[in-house]
């Protein structure tokens, strides 16, 4: 638990249960995938959100829909990380672990801090369910957890008393048990019910039934805190500060869409939204479809070729022309993409990376697409890529990659991942006419029209069908520079290779310059890209306040890359480049600037915790500290 | 289908300034004059019009047309034309394509652009062989065919692409030869006045690696045995003197001579009807055992992918209103910080 800033007795509370007060704190839910564990989090994670802590989340799904019941393979999980002060990550480990079966206690204990809080549901420990969960007997019944503070709850029966009143048969009565856990959770932070009880009502409206029990389990969890006198304290996480204005909590891959709606907006441009369903990508497609009140054009594709097709088809067309994918699809659009690289159409690619190769991990998160981002097509063909650093930020850098992509006539690859996708932080909440509009120019004079002339930025002309008399003709085959007719003279291809990678090249200068937190030069920089953002700042501010000398670089555009960064690097005696793959960046970075790199790889399916990066750093640094 | 008052457009106004590169007597050459004419005809509004196309010879199309067109990759183009449509439903949007390109690597997108019914008039050259590649068999060469990669005879059944499109809920199909020249203009013709997807297959010379494949569909002398032209509300008749006819036996069709049988017994060609089994089974008559169709299989009204697109989006707007970031922004749990 973050570092104890001091523990008061209060006396408010009617049995003054002795309240320790934490900057920070970090909850896990964890259960089988049938438990509601994600919808208990989402409601703890609203309600310390609109309390006013800095927080961060992260789901934890099981692959498999339906995994069968009680087993290891169907747990699902929910940390947040809530702090009175700025956070970044969802935190490495947990303070308080709920675990509503053996299977959730197995998977999920070696991430509980030692002396930690565990809530487990002693009901679930029966034989059947010990079983399935791989337990020798009921490890609730052995000394197994006395470095840990364990509560043994009777959350089912418990739960099914307090409905009991609403007449729900014993099934409906007992999908309640999430929220009694939560009730138990809220007394043990000092939170607000409100919150949540707003959300069971408008939820369950139609409903009574079940909106009373679910209201009456929580109540009575969190009364359960209040009137038996197991727990030894409460604890108090103050809000944080954090900058004044309106906020919400929002997940990566809906503040990416929020970012492709409001880029259609700035730009003044209906949006094509060509996409075929993938983990974790697909609730971008799932909330643009619930945006029809906007031009929000969303065509479910056949497969990832068509949807990549469509879109470029829909940018000849003028739409403001988006798809998302991960991993797997990603590589069916390469083809495609390289015919919107050839024909130099705007359009935006979303890929939210998971494990690979292959299959993978659809569920899990990784950084290994940035070769296949940068290098996946046939040809010359390049594009820009950039990243974005956490689920806030997706919406901002959505809005940037389509500014650059019709600014230059390019594609851009924006490349997300599943931890951001899918965790959430609080996201203060812009004025859209504090945006910036997105200038739109078309071709429109015949006259001078010339398919293939350039601007002083490189880009062509965009000059969309229906416009009187700028019919012309593109494709895939190289074209003549300037009229754009199918040309094979070498000297041509040449030349018209040289535009494309110029025009690429000098989106530099859109590019901000690297900034670097810590020293500008010394000793030793961790770069870093991404979704890992949040764990390697945390991991150096850290290792800063323990007095180590080390500089962070955390880089946005990868494609080009910031002007300054070749002389910045080289301002290092070395460079660390933390990522979740196998070296990608570092390849990157070597092949481009010719400096040597160091590298920390983790594929797990995880994020980095801030001590894997902290462990890495000390071993560097000769261990100063921690 | 958006059509100007000029009536002044000849098919010449659809040329472009680019040499048309394609075979001494190829087919292709005849499909692109007689659209253009029919293009003409119609009054087509050359700026609202685009021609997109996959990856072959044929693919070459949209260079010759003065429309807007995008000479895409290949299999493809009945999904780049898909996002032209939706982006802008008012565009006339055509497909030119083979039948590698459309039936085999875009055999995929061939099928889900049928069944959505959006705009497309998607005119497949056959010529039953790859000519772009110089010659391999295709989804639609013979079982048997000869080619450079089958020296020892293809050993792929052919698939019928009318009956693949029917199979996949068709809601215009047609067929024509490339040198009948006003039956394809007819059946060009009827494609760009459908709603919804419209498919038309050419049956097209290859005079290099396929020549005279459809030679007993256009020698003058014997074609009229071995086609029979559809017409709606018709009965099936063809021969050089119009004296056989097609009529079920049972659910098999079987040809008749029209002396021994009353003309109320043959198959009545109807392009509207609900069911569609009847064009299934025309679609697969084949050469040489009966006479293939030519014409109208169907031509059926149902809704149109892109109005159903625009039509939701309209009705979310007229319930909520136009959508507002400020109020998009907001939704759900919000709070302040002061
Ligand atoms: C992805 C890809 N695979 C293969 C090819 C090579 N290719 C070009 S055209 C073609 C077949 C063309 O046959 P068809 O579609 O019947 O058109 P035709 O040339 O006969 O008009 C092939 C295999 C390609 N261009 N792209
Ligand atoms: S190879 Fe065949 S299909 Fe291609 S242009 Fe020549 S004749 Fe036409």
């Amino acid at each position: 638990m973050g570092t104890a800033t001091g523990t008061d007795v209060h006396s408010d509370p009617p049995r003054a249960t002795p309240i320790r007060e934490l900057a920070q704190a970090a909850v896990r839910f964890a259960g089988d995938s049938g438990d509601g564990m994600q919808l208990a989090g989402s409601q703890f994670t609203a309600t310390s959100a609109m309390f006013g802590n800095d927080i961060a989340t992260f789901p934890d799904f099981p692959a498999e829909i339906r995994a069968p019941m009680g087993t290891l393979a169907g747990v699902s999980g929910f940390q947040i990380n809530f702090a009175s002060r700025r956070i970044f990550t969802p935190g490495d480990r947990v303070d308080v672990l709920v675990a509503m079966n053996p299977a959730a206690l197995k998977v999920n204990l070696p991430d509980l801090v030692e002396g930690g809080v565990l809530i487990v549901n002693e009901d679930e420990f029966t034989p059947a369910n010990l079983q399935r969960a791989q337990y020798d007997g009921n490890p609730l019944e052995t000394d197994a957890f006395r470095n840990y503070q364990l509560y043994k709850i009777p959350v089912t029966t418990q739960t099914l008393g307090a409905v009991r009143e609403t007449g729900l048969g014993q099934r409906d009565a007992g999908r309640c048990k999430n929220f009694y856990a939560l009730g138990v959770l809220f007394w043990l932070f000092e939170r607000q019910l409100e919150p949540t009880i707003r959300w069971i009502n408008a939820k369950f409206g139609k409903a009574p039934a079940v909106a009373a029990a679910n209201r009456l389990a929580l109540e009575a969890g969190y009364n359960f805190g209040e009137t038996t006198e197991i727990f030894g304290e409460r604890f108090r996480v103050r809000p944080a500060q954090l900058e004044p204005g309106t906020y919400r909590n929002i997940t990566g891959n809906q503040a990416t869409a929020l970012g492709i709606v409001t880029a259609g907006e700035l730009a003044g441009k209906p949006v094509f939204y060509g996409s075929y369903p993938i983990t974790p990508a697909s609730e971008i497609l799932h909330e643009l479809s619930g945006m029809k009140t906007f031009d929000v054009r969303v065509f479910q594709a056949e497969d990832e070729i068509a949807a990549m097709c469509a879109v470029v088809g829909a940018a000849f067309a003028g739409a403001l022309a988006v798809t998302g994918t991960s991993g797997p699809g990603m590589a069916l659009k390469q083809e495609a993409i390289g015919l919107g690289v050839m024909t130099e159409l705007p359009m935006l690619i979303v890929n939210v990376q998971r494990g690979g190769p292959s299959t993978g991990l659809p569920t899990k998160t990784e950084q290994s697409d940035l070769w296949q981002a940068i290098l996946g097509r046939n040809g010359d063909c390049p594009l820009p890529v950039l990243a974005a650093q956490s689920p806030a930020d997706c919406f901002w850098a959505t809005i940037e990659a389509a500014r650059i992509a019709v600014k230059y006539m390019t594609p851009v690859v924006l490349l997300t991942d599943g931890y951001l996708a899918q965790g959430s932080e609080p996201w203060r909440i812009p004025a859209p006419a504090e945006l910036t509009p997105i200038p739109i120019q078309h071709a429109t004079d015949p006259l001078t029209f010339k398919p293939f002339q350039r601007n002083e930025v490189g880009a062509r002309p965009w000059a969309i069908p229906g416009t009187p008399n700028l019919r012309h003709r593109i494709g895939g085959l190289e074209k003549e520079d300037v009229t754009g007719n199918v040309c094979y003279v070498p000297e041509n291809h040449q030349r018209m290779t040289l535009h494309r990678a110029r025009k690429i090249a000098g989106i530099v200068r859109d590019v901000p310059d690297q900034e670097v937190y810590g020293e500008p030069e010394g000793d030793l920089l961790v770069v870093s890209w991404g979704g890992t953002f949040g764990a390697v700042r945390t991991a150096v501010e850290r290792a800063r306040e323990d007095g180590q000398v080390v500089s962070h670089a955390h880089i946005r555009w990868l494609h080009p890359f910031p002007q300054n960064l070749g002389t910045l690097l080289k301002r290092f005696r070395r460079i660390l480049v933390c990522e979740l793959n196998m070296g990608q960046l570092e390849f990157l970075l070597r092949g481009n600037f010719l400096v040597d790199t160091l590298g920390l790889h983790k594929v797990q399916g995880r994020p980095f915790r801030v001590s894997d990066i902290r462990e890495h750093l000390d071993a560097l640094l000769g261990g100063q500290a921690s | 289908m958006s059509t100007t008052p000029d009536s002044t457009l000849t098919f010449k106004d659809f040329k472009t300034d680019q040499q048309v590169k394609w075979c001494a007597g190829c087919g292709d050459h005849s499909i692109l004059v007689q659209l253009q004419k029919v293009l003409a005809g119609q009054r087509t509004d050359r700026d609202h019009t685009v021609f997109v196309s996959g990856i072959g010879c044929s693919s070459r199309f949209p260079y010759y047309m003065d429309t807007y067109g995008f000479h895409s990759i290949h299999g493809r183009a009945p999904a780049i034309a898909s996002g032209v449509k939706c982006a802008n439903p008012g565009l006339d949007v055509w497909v030119v394509t083979g039948d590698g390109d459309a039936l085999s690597i875009g055999g995929n997108h061939f099928l889900h652009a049928v069944r959505r019914n959006i705009g497309l008039k998607i005119i497949m050259f056959n010529n039953r062989i790859y000519g772009l590649t110089k010659g391999q068999y295709s989804p639609t060469s013979d079982f048997g065919t000869r080619t450079k990669s089958s020296p020892a005879g293809s050993i792929d059944h052919p698939i019928h692409p009318i009956s693949v499109a029917i199979g996949a809920e068709i809601t215009f199909a047609a067929r024509a030869v490339d040198t009948d020249l006003e039956h394809l203009q007819y059946v060009l013709a009827r494609a760009a006045a459908h709603q919804g997807t419209a498919f038309v297959e050419v049956y097209q010379n290859c005079t290099v690696y396929n020549n005279d494949c459809y030679s007993w569909a256009t020698d003058r002398q014997t074609k009229h045995e071995h086609i029979v032209y559809l017409e709606h509300g018709k009965p099936l008749i063809f021969g050089n003197n119009r004296d056989k006819g097609l009529r079920f036996n049972g659910d098999e069709p079987e040809i008749v001579e029209l002396a021994k049988v009353s003309p109320d017994d043959l198959i009545i060609h109807d392009e509207r009807t609900h069911d569609p089994s009847t064009a299934f089974m025309l679609a697969r008559l084949t050469h040489p055992e009966f006479p293939e169709p030519l014409g109208v299989f169907r031509a059926m009204e149902k809704p149109v992918y892109e109005d159903l697109l625009m039509g939701q989006l309209a009705a979310a707007r007229d319930q909520q209103g136009t959508g507002n970031l400020q109020a998009l922004f907001r939704a759900g749990e919000t709070w302040d910080v002061a």
